[in-house]
């Protein structure tokens, strides 16, 4: 793919998309996309993420703002005129074309005669690794395969840009791991600019090089997958990505940098104020992920009655009550023998540093 | 190694439902249609002598050969004009909202709630010398002397294609509706304007439609007698209508049974070419 126009850049600049309703669908999202990088629009589902696809696609005409691949402004464009290539989530190949046609639709659609139309077929096939099954009809390929097809079909036209739509989500656990490689490996060689839009936060923390957050049509935060789920920046990506215990508290002292908080459960801890400045004495809800507690000896930390304990491999899941009443979860790695924790066994907890308790301004 | 004991499959089915349709069936269709094929095959009109005589008049026969033609013409032009006129609404229909969702099909079924004599005299309301189309022409001053819209085969088309609509739209609209709205999509996307993505996705995939619309609207515009007799009137001489005057007016019934077989098998000629077609598009379609 060395003639491919690779790595266009793409700038998402201040999209705003209402609905006839009046309902927004997505509000003033801004998103400033290198050529080549792989970014992954993360959200639950109804978050606007696809909405936010169509939009770069062209098929919906935002109400504000404006798309902008490469130099161009694409906003007057047509979707055939915007060379955007999109993996949909069925796949979408035309059932009644076989696999060779489906894969050279795209350039037949642009008057390549068709010698070349099959030469080029032929030699997507074979980087997707399908190059026995052109004569096939869709119908008869696997799930995987299909959606190799459609990848080929999506690059046959060199787009500047490649939109893949919830793309793994019907495969099986398995086949989705070996096409999640697949579709990387693919992206490396070809340098295309791609978006992957998914509900599943381990598909993008895995393969993007940056990670949007998008909760009810906003954008939460947009930053490498570390930045996302080391620093969340609100409560809701801090959340919505990884597992996480909420422990509400009341600030004591607060910095930039630092915040002093007793919880409710019983201790002061420091936190890192993660979604700006915090008000003395005002209410915050501290995330602390359950790998990001441990036990800890002496009066130090908060206190807690250990319910259960679920062994799940590489790691032992305690669940302890604290003294307020709520629970939490800690994560333990499962080092040599590690000790067994009695059901009602009373422990102390404390976060491993100041920097992976992120408090956040309580909302109500 | 005996068979195994009849164990019974939860899925198989019992002929004997359907016995009684069977027997409605031998009753009253295929016996008369025996009959008729008896009775074709006398020469005299008392039903005597035994003969080809009214295949070899017919068939040697150029009115007759005639009518029969202008028949399946007329057929092929009102299965035309549903197909052109009722593609629009079915695709139309799969594209819209619920709500005008519901006013296309209500304006697709309505024809249906109404009896054909009741639409046809519409037809002739509307069609006749002092018919709205002629009134409104001539009010408008565009014509001086009223049109001849009634009794031609412009007005029987017309009549047979708005009277047959339904026939072709419903399926047109199942069809439609079965093709993947992403399809569209993925079209545009690799670069296909509308047309090209009408004619190399939604057109093919929509064929078995099509073809099941264009069946159903032949069949029954070829066999309209009632619509066929009141738009076209006495000039215009059709199968239905000329089998009707050998049995009745004429009495002539070794013809007119001669003239059925032969209407029937011309049917299930054309018939039996669009199922053809549709299997072969079935082979391709189907998603």
């Amino acid at each position: 793919m060395a003639d491919a126009p690779s790595g266009r850049s793409l700038v998402v600049d201040a999209v705003t998309h209402r609905y006839p309703s009046g309902a927004l669908a997505v509000e003033n999202i801004n998103l400033d996309i290198k050529g080549g990088e792989i970014i992954a629009l993360l959200g639950p589902s109804g978050c606007g993420k696809t909405t936010l696809l169509r939009i770069i696609a062209g098929f919906i005409a935002q109400t504000q703002g404006r798309i902008i691949i490469g130099d161009d402004i694409v906003d007057t464009l047509p979707p055939n005129r915007r060379a955007v290539g999109i993996v949909f989530q069925n796949y979408a190949l035309f059932p009644h074309l076989s696999i060779s046609e489906n894969v050279a639709y795209g350039l037949a659609a642009r008057g390549i005669d068709k010698a070349t139309r099959q030469r080029e077929a032929q030699r997507l096939l074979e980087l997707v690794q399908l190059p026995a099954m052109a004569e096939r009809l869709p119908r008869q390929l696997s799930g995987g395969q299909q959606q190799r097809v459609a990848l080929a079909r999506a690059l046959a036209i060199k787009p500047s840009i490649l939109l893949l739509d919830e793309p793994f989500a019907a495969l099986d656990k398995n086949l989705r791991l070996d096409m999640q490689i697949e579709v990387k490996r693919l992206q490396r060689v070809s340098g295309i600019t791609t978006l992957i839009v998914t509900h599943d936060q381990e598909e993008a923390l895995s393969m993007a090089d940056r990670v949007a957050v998008l909760s009810h049509g906003k954008l939460e935060q947009f930053g490498s997958p570390s930045d996302v789920y080391d620093r969340p920046q609100t409560l809701f990506v801090n959340t919505f990505v990884g597992s996480t215990n909420r422990m509400p508290g009341v600030v004591v002292s607060a910095d930039r940098t630092a915040a002093k908080v007793r919880l409710d459960a019983g201790a002061e801890i420091i936190a890192r104020p993660a979604g700006g400045a915090l008000a003395e004495g005002g209410r915050v809800t501290v995330c602390i992920r359950p790998e990001h507690l441990q036990f800890v000896g002496g009066e130090t930390g908060f206190a807690g009655v250990v319910g259960m304990s679920l062994p799940l491999g590489a790691t032992v899941v305690h669940e302890v009550t604290t003294a307020d009443g709520s629970g939490v979860k800690v994560s333990q790695a499962r080092i040599g023998e590690t000790r067994a924790l009695e059901n009602g066994a009373a422990v102390r907890l404390a976060p491993l540093a100041p920097s992976l308790a992120n408090a956040f301004p309580a909302t109500l | 190694m005996g068979a195994a004991p009849a164990s019974r499959d939860v899925t198989t089915y019992g002929m004997g439902l359907a016995v009684p349709l069977a027997l409605f069936f031998l009753v009253f269709f295929v016996a008369p249609l025996l009959q008729l094929l008896w009775l074709s095959l006398h020469n005299d009109t008392a039903g005597l002598h035994w003969g080809l005589g009214q295949y070899l008049h017919f068939l040697t026969d150029p009115f007759s050969l005639g009518v029969l033609g202008s028949t399946l013409l007329l057929g092929a032009e009102v299965t035309a004009v549903c197909l052109v006129l009722g593609f629009p609404i079915a695709w139309l229909y799969q594209r819209v909202g619920p709500r005008l969702q519901t006013i296309i099909i209500l304006i697709v079924l309505l024809p249906l709630l109404t009896s054909v004599v009741v639409r046809t005299f519409a037809w002739i309301v509307i069609l006749g010398r002092q018919g709205i189309i002629n009134a409104t022409l001539q009010s408008l001053g565009i014509i001086d002397t009223p049109l001849k819209l009634l009794y031609t085969q412009f007005g029987v088309v017309l009549a047979l294609a708005q009277v047959q609509m339904p026939l072709m739209t419903l399926p047109l609209i199942t069809a439609l509706g079965r093709i993947d709205p992403n399809l569209d999509d993925a079209s545009c996307s690799l670069g296909a304007g509308s047309w090209r993505t009408f004619f190399r996705i939604v057109l093919p995939l929509s064929l078995p439609g099509v073809i099941a619309g264009c069946t159903l609207t032949y069949a029954a515009a070829i066999t309209a007698f009632i619509t066929q007799s009141l738009i076209g009137g006495g000039q215009m001489l059709f199968m239905p209508m000329y089998l009707y005057q050998q049995a009745s007016t004429l009495q002539n019934w070794p013809f007119a049974s001669a003239i059925s077989i032969i209407f029937l098998l011309a049917v299930l000629a054309v018939v039996s070419v669009f199922t053809t077609l549709g299997r072969m598009s079935r082979g391709y379609g189907g998603a």
